[in-house]
């Protein structure tokens, strides 16, 4: 085939959105949207990198903060949230062997997602309002910097992915213990119990142990699902209580910003949003290597009983860690900081490495293997996340934290090698293992691509985290501009570790738009006449 | 007092280690994944090792950090640490209020930094000239925020806010503002 033939309708022709059935097609749709703000977000930080380098005139101040507050919720909520939920309404039913619950709930996911994403990042844009992620109490509603207008639609934008993501909960219980039309009666209660870890923890005290009727990926999705509805309900109601504040400036009145303690309010904020940091994504994340790891070996996991407990503690673990963001806070309680944020964020050490340890020994049973793209990538998601979750236990200690919190030491080798090496590269594995299921066989177009891709990325994330990493070794502050270039040398090598993500991401999407052609991506957002029930077409 | 370029030292050196011990581990296991195997898989023995070890390590962290970087066990119970001096530091508007043009100390005396924000919250840090942080904290609205803190070296200090307060906090900066005076 011509190069123009095969950008047109993709390798060979083989993909062919005719014979894709709604629930593929949705589970796509999640995956292109999810695929289209990473771009964003590496967009986004790469203009920071280089910003960081060199105060370029054409990003002034204001969009440079504007640019760091929307960097990591459009990296969570528009890539990570998409492409997990997308992944997530597909394999739970696929896994449970039912069709999803509804359907309909979940387009009003992909929807909520990918218009609340695109609204928060667009009035961010537009209107510079840039409290951070943190949104440290009173600055989200300091309307001496931030105009309550574009404040009001970026809270909005925020509230939409929320309602989509409890949708997300909803369809995930609701499938993992409904009985579908014609089928006998399910034992919903049991299920529930299975998928919440309850049937574990029994079986360690009984002698007959009672079956798992859920699988141990459907059982991780349950569990980080329970972070998410509860901060989802943190981040709603932090976001009313914003928004009030910003209709009441909209009216003419000013409402007293001391009304709220801002400590209190730290610590209900950091207990919500830490329930996605420590909870949903480490529960998530090890609920995917479980699933390709006995994908890739066709093999039992490695101490099964212990890794489906191991996700209980986590999800427990994850209620209770928050305080490690508050170390540096002296009027937080001494008890706090020992007990939440350094004894029980240790547990994630052990809950974490555990995962990593069960991962890598059912690998082992099954060699020799293959080195496939879905391996490699796993393999590079583990050590991601091998380098990152220590980097975070060292800052979550009394003494070390006084000198490391804020600095680019937090968000380089701990924040963004998790996240970019760690977890994106444990997506990129699912994608490339669920990529010729969910597109009926179409085959990828370049494995030297896949490989650029691979070690650009592998190389770029840690090389990049580690370049922060020295720099905040060093004093640089994470949420402050230098003017006079006082870490320049690290900041260009960071940059140039960037632009590894960047050639990787470019040679990702190559790939991608190759295999499928551009009318079938184009294709993937066209109506499906086949049975929304079915998940692949009959006789896949 | 041990300085924190000590400690930072130190971590580095540990974390650098572990970071090429891991990359080595993980590269290893992904080119013997590759090979034929004898058979048998992991041992559980190995595996609850494994987990002790973590646990060990998980542990020991703190316990080591509190009863060798001296700034942390003091940290935790401030109200009854006897200090030399105290500075009442205010801030507002984006801007540090300090109770003397420069604040000048002598090595190896304690001093209490009380540090009070009038509207948001920001950040209270003390750095070298070259950059590098001496320590820092939080300063949070309507809360006490106060650190202990007993300086060694002499020479000047800078003061800047480690925390986010809106792009207004960019330039929260004052330089040499600290001198600590050699003792003879």
């Amino acid at each position: 085939m011509s190069f123009t033939a095969t950008l047109l309708n993709g390798d060979q022709g083989l993909f062919k959105p005719k014979t894709l059935t709604p629930m593929q097609k949705l589970t796509l749709r999640f995956v292109v949207v999810g695929l289209v703000y990473y771009a964003f977000a590496l967009i986004e930080g790469m203009l920071m990198r280089i910003f960081e380098v060199q105060q370029v005139p054409f990003i002034s101040t204001d969009q440079f903060f504007a640019m760091m507050t929307a960097h990591p919720l459009v990296g969570i909520f528009g890539s990570s949230y998409s492409i997990v939920f997308g992944a997530f309404l597909f394999l739970v039913p696929f896994l449970m062997k039912k069709p999803l619950w509804n359907y309909k709930l979940a387009l009003w996911t992909f929807w909520l997602v990918a218009g609340g994403t695109l609204l928060f990042w667009t009035a961010g844009f537009l209107s510079h309002y840039a409290p951070l992620y943190t949104l440290y109490w009173p600055l989200p509603a300091d309307f001496s910097q931030f105009g309550p207008v574009g404040g009001s639609f970026f809270i909005l934008g925020i509230a939409l992915v929320m309602l989509g993501t409890v949708f997300f909960v909803v369809n995930i219980f609701k499938t993992i213990t409904y009985t579908p039309k014609g089928w006998d009666k399910q034992p919903a209660g049991a299920l529930l119990g299975s998928a919440l870890g309850l049937t574990a923890i029994k079986n360690f005290f009984r002698r007959k142990k009672t079956e798992h009727l859920v699988p141990v990926p459907v059982a991780a999705v349950a569990r980080g699902s329970v972070d998410l509805a509860l901060n989802s309900g943190i981040i709603l109601f932090t976001g009313v209580l914003i928004l009030v504040y910003m209709v009441a400036a909209l009216l003419g009145g000013s409402l007293k910003d001391t009304a709220i303690d801002a400590l209190l309010y730290k610590n209900w904020y950091w207990w919500g949003l830490d329930l996605i940091a420590d909870g949903l994504v480490l529960i998530f994340v090890a609920g995917t290597w479980y699933l390709l790891a006995t994908l890739i070996t066709g093999k039992k996991l490695f101490m099964e009983n212990i890794a489906r407990a191991a996700l209980l503690v986590e999800l427990v673990v994850s209620w209770t860690v928050w305080s490690h963001h508050l170390l540096s806070d002296q009027a937080q309680p001494a008890i706090l900081k020992v007990v939440s944020g350094e004894m029980v964020t240790a547990f994630e050490l052990i809950t974490q490495g555990l995962a990593f340890f069960i991962t890598l020994a059912t690998l082992w049973s099954a060699r020799p293997l293959k080195m496939s793209n879905e391996l490699k990538f796993l393999l590079g998601g583990l050590l991601g996340f091998g380098l990152g979750v220590p980097a975070g236990i060292i800052q979550a200690d009394v003494g070390l934290n006084r000198i490391l919190h804020n600095t680019q030491w937090v968000i380089g080798p701990h924040v963004h090698v998790a996240i970019l090496v760690g977890l994106t590269m444990t997506l990129y594995a699912a994608i490339y293992i669920l990529f010729p299921i969910l597109t009926n066989g179409a085959k990828l177009y370049s494995q030297k691509l896949a490989n650029v891709h691979f070690w650009a990325h592998l190389v770029g994330g840690i090389g990049m985290g580690a370049f922060m990493g020295m720099a905040g070794l060093k004093g640089m502050l994470r949420r402050t501009i230098y003017a006079n270039s006082e870490f320049e040398v690290y900041m260009i090598l960071a940059a140039l570790c960037g632009g590894l993500l960047a050639l990787a991401f470019l040679s990702f999407f190559i790939n991608i738009v190759m295999s499928v052609g551009i009318k079938g991506v184009l294709g993937i957002f066209g109506r499906s006449d086949l049975d929304k029930d079915r998940l692949l077409p009959a006789g896949e | 007092m041990v300085d924190s370029t000590v400690v930072l030292w130190g971590q580095t050196l540990a974390y650098t280690l572990y970071a090429i011990a891991i990359i080595l581990v993980v590269g290893w296991v992904g080119w013997r994944l590759t090979k034929p195997g004898k058979g048998g898989g992991v041992k559980p023995a190995l595996f609850f090792a494994f987990v002790a070890v973590l646990a060990v390590l998980g542990m020991s962290l703190h316990l080591i950090t509190l009863k060798t970087i001296p700034w942390a066990e003091p940290d935790l119970h401030r109200d009854s640490v006897e200090v030399d001096r105290v500075f009442e530091i205010r801030v507002a508007n984006h801007e540090f209020h300090l109770p003397a043009a420069r604040l000048v100390i002598n090595a190896g005396e304690k001093v209490r930094f009380e540090v009070a924000s009038d509207d948001l919250t920001y950040g209270f840090g003390v750095f070298r000239p070259d950059h590098s942080m001496v320590f820092q904290m939080q300063v949070v609205p309507g809360h006490r925020n106060d650190v202990i803190w007993q300086f060694d070296k002499p020479g000047l200090y800078s003061i800047r806010s480690t925390e986010y307060s809106g792009p207004k906090g960019v330039g929260m900066t004052m330089a040499d503002v600290l001198e600590v005076l050699e003792v003879k």
